[in-house]
């Protein structure tokens, strides 16, 4: 049993957080400034296909997608990982070979949770040694909301254990907790127990990412920073589905917690269908007009 | 100001300057015609003025002429007042419907130049056009809207009483938020049949000269609203008009001081709304993050140029040093800039000597063994600007905590228990804003309770509507502007 005091400490205004996010939302991003961050977006996505229809070829395409979202460019970076189910790991990691791109995998019971603790870990185990260098854990939200949250903690500190070299990745499931109380409580909580991401949300439910859950992450990432000096890394996902939404949150991540977080080791997005608007808005900003969707590749 | 001991990190500070910054997106200017002279509004036309002269307006934020305006003599107040006093009884016998119509006309027309409104404004005043398009604009219209609908309602308004209008008013207002200065004062002097003589201040009349504009176009009856330009001696020659029933001031207390006492003796109204050293008080338990979002729009939006900011700001000890870090991590990823600029946070100061008031009060402060700590953002080398500016280590005692700097300046001191951070923010000669900030809904009503202060806002700040009155306790100010409240100054209840 932990000696951490985990009592609901941090109270959030709702409306100001609103207020903030709008605020944020109204900067205008123009020319060579839009270029560098969408693709600064572009090498920040985790490139996501989580259904039960997955494949071991649609697996495949996907990550030469990741590899190389616009052929014959030399200027447009490869995006950070590709996320996955466990079971299709081990072909993920070889398609990605030695491009830099890393794998991800959804572990604990992806998305409810509602798994035994032991067959968790031995999922995150087995995801590990299959290859992956990321493991997306669920939070058990029934246990939160039960009040239990040292056996959150617990479960947490076990699967970050388990996970090894690997980096571990807390998904809070914003959608499900609640009041913005409840998202930074969780945020504390996983942080504390050894989380090198918070991330909102598993994709399969709505509402997924939000701007102020995502800015109510992002202020606990600063506080956990201000006492600790370590920096943890965030990640909105599900929902952000074009260019001008994912500079949104680009700001929001500028603007709260500065320059040493605008890198893919330390901000992700976790979408699916993110990547072709933003090599849209990409081509048409150098090209001055949109081409048509035939031009980009759709893995 | 110097800050060249701001310009290292400190330690751990947050890096919003390197990497990623956001490219100039200044508004466009194209679609809006600034004449190069402006004529006096009296009688329901653009005339000039009997003193032959003009003055200039500059654009504080690169130094440049914008234009010129008429300066009203005496001869020129006679004529406007003598305009009003002709057009009255007409527009006092008009039905309170037919009156309204007119009002509505104008909320709508300036909703439709919002746009041109926006732009000048940020312009001649330097308010950062994020600021003029989202604020100043829309509530200025909403102010016309609120108070049109009184127009054909006063008899309901005061339950058992009959309101009627008192004649010609006299109006002055000041440079921080010109046009909607303009429609607090003109709404509900119109929906009451009143008629009207408002001066704008002399460095911000071009806003004022596009809402003549607008009320030629309106179509109002010649003589009801006459808007003449000038400096102190227009605005002198209004208050001391005899034909005057009312005067209707929004500025210093120096000069409000100077009011009442030009106007003792003679049965004028007035309603003054004057300076303030308005107090923000964070409690632990208030949720931090947002509590310092609200500091920060209560002291630095529109360069503090706000008679309500937050200026002062007081912290409970237990948490104080956490809300510093994040008060100066905040200020340091404000922009500074640009007034036409969409992304500019505090744009340029109103005019130089507002400038060098701010400076001789922050060099008051460092003298007085204040610690300054200035944002390390870049300014423009033209222009008039000034870096968000915090002060610890400073008491009451201090001149800095006391009197008004209308500028980007927050004072910071702590308290120990809610009784102490009363005292304090009542421990001054201005009373006009409170802020409380707590999660616990027992603390805001019992600190609410005991701020002397006209507005107090729990948990926000700088939050305005029309329905609401606003106004000022002790040096403050006298009367209410806004909401039925503020149709009381321009009415006699028989």
């Amino acid at each position: 049993m932990n000696t951490k005091d985990l009592k609901k400490q941090v109270p959030i205004d709702e409306v100001n957080v609103a207020e903030r996010v709008a605020r944020m939302s109204s900067r205008s991003i123009k020319k060579e400034s839009k270029v560098q961050a969408l693709k600064l977006v572009l090498s920040m996505i985790d490139h996501t296909t989580l259904e039960g229809e997955d494949t071991p070829g649609r697996v495949i395409q996907l990550c030469n997608k990741a590899k190389q979202p616009y052929f014959g460019r030399t200027d447009i970076p490869h995006v950070a990982a590709v996320c996955v189910y466990p079971q299709l790991v081990s072909t993920a990691k070889k398609a990605v070979g030695d491009s830099g791109v890393q794998i991800a995998s959804v572990a604990t019971s992806f998305p409810s949770g509602m798994g035994e603790l032991q067959a968790k870990l031995d999922e995150v185990r087995f995801c590990v040694d299959s290859g992956a260098d990321e493991i997306d854990m669920v939070i058990s939200r029934g246990r939160y909301h039960n009040g239990d949250y040292n056996y959150v903690y617990d479960e947490i500190a076990a699967v970050k254990e388990a996970c090894g070299k690997a980096h571990l990745k807390v998904i809070l499931e914003t959608g499900e907790l609640g009041p913005l109380d409840n998202v930074r409580h969780a945020s504390d909580i996983a942080m504390q127990a050894g989380a090198d991401f918070i991330k909102t949300s598993t994709g399969k439910i709505s509402p997924a990412a939000t701007m102020p859950v995502t800015l109510v992450m992002l202020e606990a990432i600063r506080d956990h920073y201000y006492r600790t000096g370590v920096k943890i890394g965030m990640k909105p996902a599900g929902g952000i589905r074009d260019a001008k939404t994912s500079l949104k949150y680009l700001v929001m991540v500028k603007e709260t917690l500065g320059a040493d977080w605008l890198t893919p080791d330390l901000f992700r997005f976790g979408a699916s269908s993110l990547t072709n608007d933003v090599l849209m808005q990409i081509i048409k900003q150098q090209e001055g007009r949109y081409q048509s969707a035939d031009y980009f590749t759709i893995d | 100001m110097s800050s060249e001991e701001n310009t290292q990190l400190r330690p751990d500070q947050l890096d919003f300057k390197s990497l990623w910054t956001y490219d100039p997106a200044p508004e466009s200017t194209d679609h809006v015609t600034i004449k190069e002279q402006y004529n006096l509004f009296i009688n329901g036309k653009f005339v000039k003025p009997e003193s032959e002269t003009y003055f200039p307006t500059h654009n504080p934020a690169n130094e440049d002429k914008l234009s010129e305006v008429a300066e009203a003599n005496q001869a020129d107040v006679d004529k406007a007042v003598k305009a009003a006093k002709k057009a009255y009884p007409k527009w006092n016998k008009l039905s309170g419907l037919e009156r309204g119509k007119y009002i509505y006309r104008i909320a709508r027309m300036i909703q439709e130049k919002a746009r041109a409104f926006a732009v000048v404004e940020s312009l001649d005043g330097g308010k950062p056009i994020r600021e003029s398009r989202d604020v100043d604009i829309p509530t200025a219209a909403a102010y016309f809207f609120y108070y049109a609908g009184w127009a054909d309602k006063l008899d309901y308004a005061f339950p058992g009483r009959k309101a009627e209008s008192i004649g010609v008013v006299g109006q002055i207002i000041p440079w921080n938020f010109p046009l909607l200065m303009a429609s607090w004062k003109i709404a509900p002097a119109l929906a009451t049949g009143n008629t009207i003589v408002i001066k704008p201040a002399e460095t911000t009349p071009l806003t004022a000269m596009l809402l003549a504009e607008v009320i030629q176009e309106a179509g109002l009856p010649d003589g009801v609203v006459n808007i003449i330009t000038g400096a102190g001696e227009t605005g002198a020659a209004i208050v001391n008009h005899p034909d005057i029933a009312k005067i209707a001031f929004t500025g210093s207390t120096a000069v409000g001081k100077i009011i009442q006492k030009s106007i003792a003796g003679t049965d004028k109204k007035v309603t003054l709304e004057l300076g303030g050293k308005g107090a923000n008080i964070i409690y632990e338990d208030a949720a931090l993050d947002q509590a310092v979002e609200g500091i920060i729009n209560a002291i630095f939006f529109n360069q503090g140029h706000v008679c309500c900011a937050g200026s002062r700001l007081l912290i409970q000890e237990s948490v104080s040093d956490i809300v510093l870090r994040k008060l100066k991590d905040r200020i340091d990823s404000l922009i500074v800039g640009d007034p036409l600029d969409k992304n500019t946070d505090i744009g340029a100061i109103n005019s130089k000597e507002q400038l060098e008031k701010i400076n001789e009060l922050l060099e008051a402060g460092v003298a007085e063994g204040g610690t300054i700590y200035q944002a390390d953002c870049e300014v423009p080398g033209k222009g008039y600007f000034c870096r968000p500016t915090l002060f610890t280590e400073v008491s009451q005692a201090h001149r800095i905590v006391n009197e008004e700097i209308f500028g980007p300046v927050l004072t910071i001191q702590t308290f120990r228990t809610p009784d102490e951070a009363v005292k304090k923010a009542n421990n001054s000669p201005y009373g006009l804003s409170g802020g409380v900030w707590t999660d616990k809904g027992s603390k805001i009503f019992n600190t609410t309770g005991q701020l002397k202060a006209g507005v107090v806002w729990a948990n926000t700040f700088n939050k305005f509507d029309p329905t609401s009155p606003f106004g000022g306790y002790k040096e403050s100010g006298i009367g209410r502007e806004g909401g039925v409240h503020g149709l009381l100054p321009y009415l006699k209840l028989v």
